[in-house]
């Protein structure tokens, strides 16, 4: 990360190194892309041995939770915990999660009565559906705030936007979603209910297109407030980035051929300020899927956050298991990729 | 002070004692001759930037925030008794809008929101800053390790770090507090946990920064041990980092520990201003429209967390050579 960022500090030998291009061989990038990947599987290892301490060493007795409010017999105690492993060596144990895990086996929830990956899989899509729109439009959104308001710092537009950006984000992100749920959704005063108050889809709902709007309508309110809370990062990533820029002598240049202020700033300087945003983009990815937690239960979305929410309720441990390492794997999977698209999109840490 | 001791003590006591101003400090001080001149500064420098502060409105504005919020924390039990807070006991009407009586209106339970906030604030804070207590003392501590020793140690700990960093923070802390239990305990080492790889990485970065500077080569050179060095010339100046990593640390751990008693993980009888939402929209406030009893709680969790932003970005701001003048 501290490399990239230094990378990102010298814009001044864009050319030399850009002219390297064509004579780049795979060879180093292979490498390069080899020992991420193999850091993001060290990354993972470290996962699974994280969730393995928490869930399955931690819990002091598991199976007194488990029984908690039936009256059962030392024998039925005995033969839960057999039935858990819980009477096997702790090394024995954790190869047999590790390998469970690794099968996509990771145990059957306490509370649904059914295997816990087969509940994730079921909520995945509205969770990709919730947090990618999100993302998208929060992206959109904030990259262009913030070309604009660092182009012109210090000016009005500047000073609102910061304010504003900092602001939402000081907010707890399920404390904006019940305000949007009481007053776009309940109706205060003279709003009328303008938006369902939670599920992605109506009971009856109809089918094709009309299902299509359906969710659609379901998703403003809970994608409003992501975007809301998330947009201000990458304003202020991409403010002070193109805040680095202004001082370049290429803008200089692109200023002496003529070229008008938009010009200027559209095509030399976001381009270049873009380079530190794609990796926090790419961080944030990550942490979004787990900041869907809070969104989706003020809004009952049906995905992977209202899952862990219902998990806590009980809680039901091998479901909190397999949400986490979920969460995990999709943060581990989003930094990966922020190396990779890196890479490609810079060429001075390409041509190193 | 002023008596010259060994000539070894002297300039060692001036080193660290000069890090207030620690440029300066070593000119003047790598001269031979007494430094005599050296106490007032401190003093002076201090009164600089507390005036360099206040003048900053931002930065008043976030102190203000904070002195009333904790002034009515600390002073709650002096005004809200057990017969405002029990369920049981309360008589006001049920979720009714504010008016006269209940200038913030009333919650599913007839209690009145305003003394809910205010009670709330004690929690939300005592458990904001214990953690950050926490967090800032382990990042701290393997921060300057990593830094200093380097090496084999060096790099492993900052393996570990990378870790914690990488590791998504709200469904860790949320299984760690699920598995240790309920309660504000279990609430704090959880936001310990997740948030102490940012100030390890912060302080680190700080230390190898310091201990590139002459003066801790001089150190060195007249015989002072690697753990002397750490605490007794590197720490002082690494001390100003965390003091403004802290500040914003507190603004995201009350955030969090909102967000872990919101989801449930607080302790049931507890009033605080993530169990007040909590109950908001379980108790159904929310579906009634029921604003007021949202508007408090998220205010001051708001207010709370700008104050300590505004507060740290400020401080940060003074203390930057590039930015602020002040010291």
């Amino acid at each position: 990360m501290s490399d990239l960022l230094d990378a990102v500090a010298l814009p001044g030998r864009e050319e030399p190194a850009g002219s390297s291009r064509p004579g780049r061989s795979p060879a180093p990038f292979l490498r390069y892309l080899a020992s991420k990947v193999a850091a993001a599987l060290v990354s993972f290892a470290v996962t699974l041995v994280i969730g393995f301490v928490l869930f399955s060493l931690m819990p002091a007795n598991p199976v007194q939770s488990l029984t908690r409010g039936r009256p059962t017999s030392a024998a039925q105690m005995e033969h839960l915990r057999h039935q858990l492993g819980l009477d096997q060596p702790v090394w024995h144990r954790f190869l047999s999660f590790v390998g469970d895990t690794l099968q996509g086996r990771l145990g059957d929830s306490w509370q649904f009565q059914q295997p816990v990956a087969s509940l994730i899989g079921e909520r995945l899509w509205p969770t990709l559906l919730l947090t990618g729109t999100a993302t998208l439009l929060s992206v959109v959104l904030g990259l262009w705030l913030g070309v604009h308001s660092g182009w012109r710092h210090g000016s009005r537009f500047d000073r609102l936007t910061s304010g504003i950006s900092l602001t939402l984000w000081s907010v707890p992100t399920f404390w904006l979603a019940m305000i949007l749920l009481v007053v776009l959704s309940t109706g205060l005063g003279p709003i009328p209910s303008l938006f369902p108050a939670g599920g992605m889809s109506d009971a009856y709902s109809p089918s094709g297109f009309g299902h299509v709007l359906d969710v659609a309508h379901h998703l403003v309110l809970p994608c409003l407030t992501m975007v809301l809370v998330v947009f201000a990062q990458y304003v202020t990533v991409m403010r002070s980035s193109v805040i680095d820029e202004l001082g370049n002598p290429y803008l200089l240049t692109a200023r002496a051929k003529g070229l008008m202020d938009s010009q200027v700033r559209n095509r030399h300087a976001a381009p270049n300020a873009l380079l530190p945003s794609v990796t926090v983009i790419f961080l944030q990815l990550g942490t979004v899927v787990g900041g869907a937690i809070t969104v989706e239960t003020v809004y009952s979305w049906p995905g992977l956050g209202f899952l862990t929410y219902q998990a806590l309720q009980v809680p039901d441990l091998p479901l909190l298991q397999g949400t986490f390492i979920v969460f995990s794997a999709s943060v581990i999977l989003m930094n990966l990729l922020a190396d990779v698209v890196y890479r490609f999109l810079d060429p001075r840490v390409r041509a190193q | 002070m002023t008596a010259p001791g060994t000539r070894a003590d002297g300039t060692r006591a001036d080193g660290t004692r000069a890090d207030g101003a620690p440029a300066d400090g070593l000119r003047a001080d790598g001269a031979p001759g007494p430094a005599p001149a050296y106490r007032p500064p401190r003093a002076a420098a201090l009164r600089r930037f507390a005036r360099a502060y206040l003048a900053r409105r931002a930065g008043a504005a976030g102190l203000g925030i904070l002195v009333l919020a904790a002034l009515l924390a600390l002073t709650a039990p002096l005004y809200i008794g057990d017969g405002q807070l029990d369920v049981t006991r309360v008589d006001g009407p049920l979720l009714a809008p504010p008016s006269g009586a209940y200038p913030l209106g009333t919650d599913h339970a007839g209690r009145s929101v305003l003394l809910l906030t205010v009670w709330g604030a004690r929690s939300s804070l005592a458990v904001g800053c214990v953690a950050t207590v926490l967090t800032v003392l382990l990042g701290s501590a393997v921060g300057l390790v990593a830094g200093h020793y380097g090496g084999r140690l060096g790099r492993a700990l900052m393996h570990v770090t990378d870790w914690f960093i990488a590791l998504p923070s709200l469904p860790l802390a949320i299984s760690l507090a699920a598995v240790i239990g309920q309660g504000p305990v279990s609430i704090t080492i959880a936001i310990a946990v997740t948030s102490w790889s940012a100030t390890a990485r912060l302080v680190r970065a700080q230390t190898i920064a310091v201990g590139a500077r002459p003066f801790v080569e001089r150190a060195r050179a007249l015989g002072a041990g690697e753990a002397q060095v750490m605490f007794r010339h590197i720490l002082p100046n690494v001390t100003p980092i965390i003091l403004v990593s802290a500040t914003l640390t507190v603004a995201s751990a009350i955030l969090s520990e909102a967000t872990l008693t919101f989801l449930g993980l607080g302790d049931p009888t507890d009033v605080t201003w993530g169990s007040m939402l909590s109950a908001a929209l379980s108790q159904g406030a929310v579906t009634y429209g029921a604003w007021w009893y949202l508007m408090a709680p998220g205010t001051a969790i708001l207010l709370v967390v700008l104050g300590f932003t505004l507060t740290g970005r400020t401080v940060e701001h003074l203390l930057n050579p590039r930015t602020g003048g002040a010291s």
